[in-house]
């Protein structure tokens, strides 16, 4: 692997480096033909986001031809290569990314101002792919924004806030922080913020619902964002189903995949039977919901190598896909409707927040594109159910 | 003016009077050193030198020149003691250290002799704080024997190009490793810690580098707690000499220019970590 970013691109680099910070402790770099793909995901498995950097972004981009070369790196000791964030746009004329295969480290070499050079010998740890399973296509609700919009929005609410709950109506977008249930009423303090539709780019609702997610992952795709003045797309279904965050230009794609607190119970039994959403609650009803769980789920099995860039998907397979979380999700339901009757044995346990999934496939040989697509191949879905027979 | 009003009487018991309009290019300098908490004192009638140690490892000096004091009279050759830095910054800050325009703090540092407290009168807008800070018995130096005549590798550089590498040096590194060179890679500062390795390279004829004398190429390592402090100093000054001797014994020379544009310097002496084969 052999990269060269020059001028301006530098600092987008080290943004977007800086944003993934914000998802995970270790950043998966992944050289693929189509470009070179930065990813990194939360602890919890709640939170993922993937930068895809086209070939074009690259003033020289060269890839290993034959065996793939993936690995994952602590983000700090990269984020440390781009520490001085301010003044890298004056000082950093070229940036050079090299793999050392001799001595397994991965070389960043930035060229300055003055003809100081500074070289970061990083180690690494193979990996295997990290790519989670959205799609972002098929949701009902689709939004693009400037970044300023979301900027101003997102300013009214404290830095310690976790949660902001979105709801939507034909006309309107509103964004408020979630109170947790545990809250005493009395003591919580609700910020609402509506936003009309005309503010938007582009304003889509086809399912009235509400979800809620972390504030902090959002926070930092703004940071991003604003700094490219890149619009932030975002795709939502309903609570429990992903929301997906993108940015995108014609030589990156940025997407964050941020899990929701999922609904009640027997609202989540009813999509586990259908594929698709049930009557969507009306967005005041959500203060009141069980709130008991994300929807998470991470695959980091190494799937059988040539399935998996198996048949572009077809409706069949999405149907398999829907299921496939339901399951998942019926899952860990079980598991938390067991925490809640511990609960009320024992309330005066302080309150936890019960994590369900969010579904990541991991596939070991790629497909070659990001995966904007539910990393479609069934297989990979099929052998994450194997965990479950 | 309050600090005028001291009478002549008392002036005559001092062995050492200094002052200063601004105390503030006083306390800028000794931060500039302060990472221990004491610091020798030794006036002579070209001026004031501070220096703070530490393991017998690292010196730093602050020379402050009596033309820099409004008024600098000493009554003996030699003038030393020994005070508490901490305290002493302190109270030279007494008012807050506003950077306002307009608004400073007036110095008068009086020192009796042996035995005695080291006495600073402090005026800003016309109140007056009267500091006394116990001296102690003054520590020998340690003389680090570094001497020009011995010395293999010299550069020196704009301060401003240092300080970006030295903000942001990789502290989980024990050690800065510094390598002068007549040939590549002439200038070269490298950290090894837990993520890797990291160099910076500044090429002879960068025009960051305003001399360039290296005879041998020499590497060095020093401990990365010990160097850290120096990076205050930098940040202070705007230019830096590097020179390091045959025994590869570091000198850093920083020249500071304060706000009334007169220069001051500034120099760290570090022992080498150990020998790199």
């Amino acid at each position: 692997m052999d990269c060269v970013v020059t001028g301006g691109n530098v600092k987008v680099l080290a943004k977007a480096i800086h944003s993934l910070s914000r998802i995970g402790d270790e950043l998966y770099v992944e050289p693929q033909e189509d470009g070179l793909a930065l990813r990194s995901v939360n602890s919890s498995r709640s939170a993922y986001a993937c930068f895809l950097f086209a070939p074009l972004f690259f003033s020289r981009y060269t890839i290993p031809s034959g065996h793939a070369f993936r690995c994952k790196m602590a983000i700090k000791s990269v984020q440390a290569v781009f520490r001085s964030l301010a003044s890298l746009e004056k000082t950093v004329e070229k940036c050079h990314i090299e793999l050392d295969k001799q001595k397994d480290r991965l070389t960043f070499t930035l060229h300055c101002k003055h003809g100081l050079l500074k070289t970061h010998n990083l180690s690494f740890q193979d990996s295997e792919s990290l790519q989670a399973v959205f799609d972002k296509d098929s949701c009902a609700n689709v939004f693009r924004a400037q970044p300023r919009l979301l900027v101003d929005t997102v300013v009214h609410f404290p830095p310690s806030l976790e949660e902001v709950t979105v709801a939507v109506s034909d006309e309107r977008m509103w964004v408020r922080n979630h109170v947790d249930e545990d809250t005493e009423q009395s003591k919580a303090m609700l910020t609402e913020l509506c936003l009309a539709s005309d503010e938007f780019d582009h304003f889509a609702v086809q399912a009235h619902n509400s979800v809620t997610f972390c504030l902090k992952e959002l926070r930092g795709l703004l940071v991003f964002a604003e700094s490219t003045g890149l619009p932030i797309s975002m795709y939502f279904d309903e609570p429990g189903s992903p929301v997906v965050l993108s940015v995108t230009d014609s030589v990156l794609e940025g997407n964050f995949v941020l899990a929701t607190l999922s609904d009640d119970p027997n609202h989540r039994k009813n999509n586990t039977r259908r594929a698709h959403s049930p009557p969507p609650p009306p967005p005041d009803d959500f203060m009141s919901d069980d709130i008991d769980s994300y929807l998470i789920a991470m695959d980091t099995s190494i799937a059988p190598g040539p399935s998996a860039t198996g048949p572009p998907t077809p409706p069949l397979a999405e149907s398999t896909y829907s299921e496939q979380p339901a399951a998942a999700n019926h899952r860990t339901r079980i598991h938390s409707e067991e925490e809640e009757e511990e609960e009320t044995a024992d309330s005066d346990r302080p309150p936890n927040k019960k994590f369900c999934s969010l579904f990541f496939g991991s596939v070991l040989p790629p497909s070659s594109q990001m995966s904007t697509q539910p990393v479609t191949s069934q297989e990979v879905l099929a052998s994450d159910s194997e965990d479950d027979t | 003016m309050p600090l005028s009003t001291q009478s002549q009487a008392d002036d005559e018991q001092y062995v050492l009077v200094a002052s200063l309009d601004h105390a503030r290019n006083l306390s800028n300098i000794l931060k500039a050193i302060a990472f221990k908490d004491h610091a020798i004192f030794s006036a002579t009638p070209n001026g004031l030198k501070v220096t703070v140690e530490d393991s017998k490892c690292l010196q730093a000096n602050a020379f402050i020149q009596a033309e820099i004091f409004q008024e600098f009279t000493i009554k003996e050759d030699l003038v030393g003691f020994q005070v508490n830095l901490t305290v002493l910054l302190d109270c030279l800050n007494i008012f807050g250290g506003s950077t306002a325009p307009g608004v400073s703090t007036a110095l008068r540092m009086c020192y009796k002799g042996y035995g005695y407290p080291l006495t600073l009168f402090l005026e800003e807008g016309g109140v007056v704080t009267v500091c006394k800070i116990n001296t102690q018995e003054p520590e020998e130096p340690v003389d680090f024997e570094f001497c020009s005549t011995n010395v293999t590798n010299k550069v020196i550089l704009q301060s401003e190009s240092l300080k970006e590498p030295f903000s942001e040096l990789d502290m989980t590194s024990e050690v800065l490793q510094i390598t002068m060179s007549p040939s590549q890679p002439y200038f070269r500062l490298s950290t090894f810690g837990n993520s890797g390795n990291a160099h910076y390279d500044y090429p002879k004829d960068s025009d960051m580098m305003e001399l360039f004398r290296c005879t041998k190429t020499q590497t060095n390592r020093y401990k990365m707690s010990l160097l850290k402090p120096s990076t205050k100093a930098l940040a202070l000054s705007c230019k830096v000499s590097v020179r390091t001797d045959s025994r590869g014994f570091l000198s850093l020379q920083y020249l500071v220019r304060n706000d009334d544009g007169q220069i001051c310097f500034v120099e760290y002496y570090c022992c080498p970590d150990e020998e790199v084969e």
